[in-house]
């Protein structure tokens, strides 16, 4: 009887422990590209400022909303004379190696950030100096106002001020850095990465997340799953099928024309978690003749319609939207202000402006990408409507990276040069004049295509500086009124990437930016 | 013997020069500036500019080319441009996997082309040769690919028996890495069957009419051991040839292969350097498959020999 009741008894207590023990569980997942560069400070690409979502923190960010709201910081003061920048850290946040973050670790990573970013650089023209105050406060004096300051700290896309620790932040901004200790909700596996394979993070379980409920990429950042893997897959329809046969749990990017195999399964959902979604454009070499006239870029303004081009590449119209707003519709700066009669093929006008500006036919070299499925059939839509607006366009397609190189060459479209260029946005990058890359028009300085014109710079600068949404505002309508006369590229139209997943996977939230805090999962 | 092998080993050496040569140049002549990839799209020129020069791209192709083959005099293939990792370590952990795939295949591949064309050649003009010869016709013209996601469809999708993608290392369980391996195994596999399973045919029937098979069906021989001992061992240089020749074409077929089945071998590193401009990676994988290429073709001279001791170097 006594041997039994010890049977009994071990019975029991081998019962409760698998009871009380918890599978762990793994959310394995396709993103849009294979992780290969681990420092989303060092480069702009997209994979890495995700990689960087996962396991840093951020002193402010995004909400569902679009505003900017503390996340490290636990409060903020503003003195009365919009100098003086109080920032008080949240107590308890923890470096992944258990060492407290301190005030001098946000200072260094915000210099490391401003000396890679585009508006970093703006915002830190203001700054007059950067002050810890103790081991978890620090002040931003500026030398003018800008309402740039708190936007800036919560810019959610590339490339995002991430917190590193000083001894990181210390690395020179131009070379990557080695050590990936962050204080984000996930900790990068680096023993495990294999580039070409896999990426994994396991969650941290020090970490401190806000009381709030999550939104956007501000409030509580709770890892519901104790690991994520980034499977690398470069094959649309193998990764198709393997979500179909549940090997994986969440695909970033599904390729659309696929979407309807998905949509038919019933263990499968669709979720459209970014609302800003992306922006097509055509980006004209402004140092190239005939592109260097205004009135030939004007042209292509009336040349185009959004419509044509978002059918041949999306196709299904619940996935894109035709909209005139150079800073995306549903922000903010969205507006209609200088759109009238432009983006509506009216190729009468073109053809007159064309003539008016002088075109003697001149071949247009267009750079086609091949081997992006999203960008493939952009530039056969450009070169037809260019060509009834009286264009003469030679396409020539390469692969991306090809476009990539050939796109910063200045020389003469004859000699290995370009005229005229189709890309995405992520709609995250382009929320105003000063973020936009495309909108810059310094000249040498400027990015690609180069565009030149004072002008704008000085709108630009005068954004920089309004004090608030309002005077912002204005500066914003001003700057897409001066678009219509310089025209530093032409935008073509919002698109949204869904995200496909299991239906055992749930919680993914609405963000400019795929996260996985807050992401579960039912079942290992 | 020694010696034959001692020179055919010397004689690699102006061969690899010659691919390091034709291969640093032909990368340098493509387009495509793995500094702007490196960058990503919000970079403007001075940042790429900065990298460039970090990388060395911005020196003379001269001296990048003398910098590139001194490393590998002193045994170092440099480090990739992308993964922060040295190319050695970047290839050592892809070539578990790829062996894996080329030495399934090669097996599947030896083990069912050989009878069936050893079959083909004995039924010569019946109904068995006719399947034989016509799947060997249909093994050549179906794409790697399309039998990749038909056989996906069939035994992943429709029957769930196997995984759709994706490799498991031996070392993690000998189950799951055969489970992962069948598939990707069979679909390569199926264009050497083709090739091996016609050359055997052919040859076997070159032979079939010999005085010596005559003789050995006049003793008595068993038709098994006339067609084995006798006819295939006469028949076996040309068909050692082919299958030296199909391991040399494995080294294409694998890039496509493991791209479709996302197995993280040397097939998928050497697609992944070429589209990110990853020079030093793609140079030493060509590199490496180059030795490969000419080490295999030394293997089938020596083996003619195993065949046929007729043969002397």
């Amino acid at each position: 009887m006594r041997k039994f009741a010890i049977l009994l008894a071990a019975v029991a207590a081998l019962a409760a422990s698998m009871l009380g023990a918890r599978a762990e569980t793994t959310l394995r997942a396709v993103m849009h590209s294979d992780l290969k560069i681990v420092d989303p400070v060092w480069t702009t690409a997209y994979i890495s400022r995700n990689h960087g979502y996962m396991i840093y923190d951020t002193l402010f960010a995004m909400d569902a909303q679009g505003e900017i709201k503390p996340q490290m910081v636990d409060k903020y003061e503003v003195s009365a004379d919009k100098l003086l920048y109080t920032f008080t850290l949240r107590d308890g946040l923890l470096w992944h190696d258990g060492t407290p973050v301190t005030a001098e670790d946000c200072i260094a990573s915000i210099k490391r950030w401003a000396a890679r970013d585009t508006l970093g650089q703006k915002v830190l023209s203001f700054v007059e100096a950067m002050t810890p105050q103790g081991p978890n406060s620090f002040t931003i004096r500026l030398k003018e106002p800008t309402g740039l300051l708190i936007f800036a700290l919560g810019k959610p896309s590339s490339n995002v001020p991430f917190m590193m620790p000083k001894r990181v932040a210390a690395t020179d901004p131009n070379t990557q850095i080695s050590d990936f200790t962050g204080s984000g909700p996930f900790v990068f596996k680096q023993d495990e990465w294999k580039p070409g394979d896999k990426a994994v993070y396991v969650k941290f379980d020090k970490y401190k997340p806000r009381a709030e409920a999550p939104s956007g990429l501000a409030g509580g950042k709770v890892a519901k799953v104790d690991r994520v893997e980034w499977v690398a897959m470069t094959d649309q329809q193998q990764i198709v099928n393997a979500l179909l046969a549940g090997e994986i749990d969440y695909v970033e990017a599904p390729s659309h024309d696929l979407l309807p195999l998905l949509t038919e399964d019933p263990d499968i959902h669709l979720v459209d978690y970014n609302p800003l979604g992306n922006q097509y454009a055509f980006r004209p070499n402004s140092l190239q003749k005939p592109f260097d006239n205004p009135k030939v870029r004007q042209a292509l303004f009336y040349a185009f319609n959004q419509k044509d081009f978002l059918d041949a590449v999306i196709g299904n119209p619940n996935y894109y939207k035709v909209c005139k707003a150079m800073f995306v519709c549903g922000t903010p700066l969205a507006s209609d202000t200088g759109m009238d009669g432009l983006l509506e093929s009216n190729f009468t006008k073109a053809k007159a402006l064309l003539k008016e500006a002088g075109y003697d036919g001149t071949p247009i070299v267009l750079l086609q990408s091949t081997d992006l499925q999203i960008l493939t059939n952009l530039a056969p839509v450009a070169k037809q409507l260019m060509e009834k607006a009286g264009f003469n366009v030679d396409m020539q397609s390469m692969d991306w990276q090809t476009v990539v190189a050939r796109r910063v060459k200045k020389d003469p479209a004859s000699a290995g040069g370009w005229h005229g260029m189709l890309t995405s946005w992520v709609s995250a990058d382009i929320l105003n004049p000063v973020m936009s890359s495309f909108v810059n028009a310094s000249c040498d300085k400027a990015n690609f295509g180069w565009p030149c014109d004072a002008e704008m710079e000085r709108l630009r600068d005068a954004f920089a500086r309004a004090p608030d949404l309002a005077a912002q505002k204005q500066v914003a309508d001003a700057v897409q009124t001066r678009e219509r006369e310089v025209v530093t590229h032409i935008w073509l139209g919002q698109w949204y990437q869904p995200i496909a997943a299991r239906k055992s996977v749930t919680g993914v939230l609405t963000a400019p930016v795929p996260v996985f805090w807050n992401v579960e999962k039912k079942g290992s | 013997m020694a010696g034959y092998i001692l020179r055919r080993i010397v004689a690699t050496i102006p061969v690899m020069l010659i691919v390091a040569v034709l291969v640093f140049l032909m990368l340098r002549l493509t387009p495509g500036d793995p500094a702007a990839v490196i960058a990503g799209d919000n970079a403007n020129a001075e940042q790429i500019a900065a990298i460039r020069t970090r990388l060395g791209l911005d020196q003379p192709i001269v001296v990048q080319f003398f910098i590139w083959f001194g490393q590998i005099l002193h045994g170092d293939f440099g480090e990739s441009f992308f993964f922060k990792k040295s190319v050695a370590e970047l290839i050592v952990s892809r070539l578990e996997p790829t062996l894996a795939l080329s030495l399934s295949t090669i097996l599947i591949a030896v083990l069912v082309a050989v009878p069936l064309g050893v079959l083909a050649a004995y039924k010569q003009g019946t109904v068995i040769d006719k399947i034989v010869m016509g799947f060997s016709v249909l093994g050549f013209s179906v794409p790697v690919f399309v039998i990749g996601y038909s056989l996906i469809y069939l035994f992943a999708i429709k029957l769930n028996w196997l995984p759709v993608q994706g490799y498991q290392r031996i070392a993690d369980g000998v189950g799951g890495f055969l489970a992962r391996l069948i598939l990707p195994s069979l679909t390569l596999s199926v264009i050497y069957i083709a090739l091996i399973a016609r050359m055997t045919r052919t040859s076997v029937l070159d032979v079939m009419g010999e005085d010596y098979i005559r003789t050995a069906r006049a003793k008595g021989q068993v038709e098994r051991k006339v067609l084995f001992n006798h006819a295939l061992r006469n028949a076996a240089v040309p068909i050692v040839t082919i299958i030296g020749f199909g391991v040399a074409l494995l080294i294409g077929g694998v890039v496509v292969t493991e791209s479709v089945f996302t197995i993280p071998g040397l097939g998928r590193l050497t697609v992944d350097a070429v589209l990110a401009r990853d020079f030093p990676t793609i140079q030493a994988v060509i590199l490496l498959f180059s030795f490969v290429y000419v080490l295999i073709n030394l293997v089938v001279d020596l083996a003619y020999r195993v065949f046929d001791p007729r043969i002397r170097y």
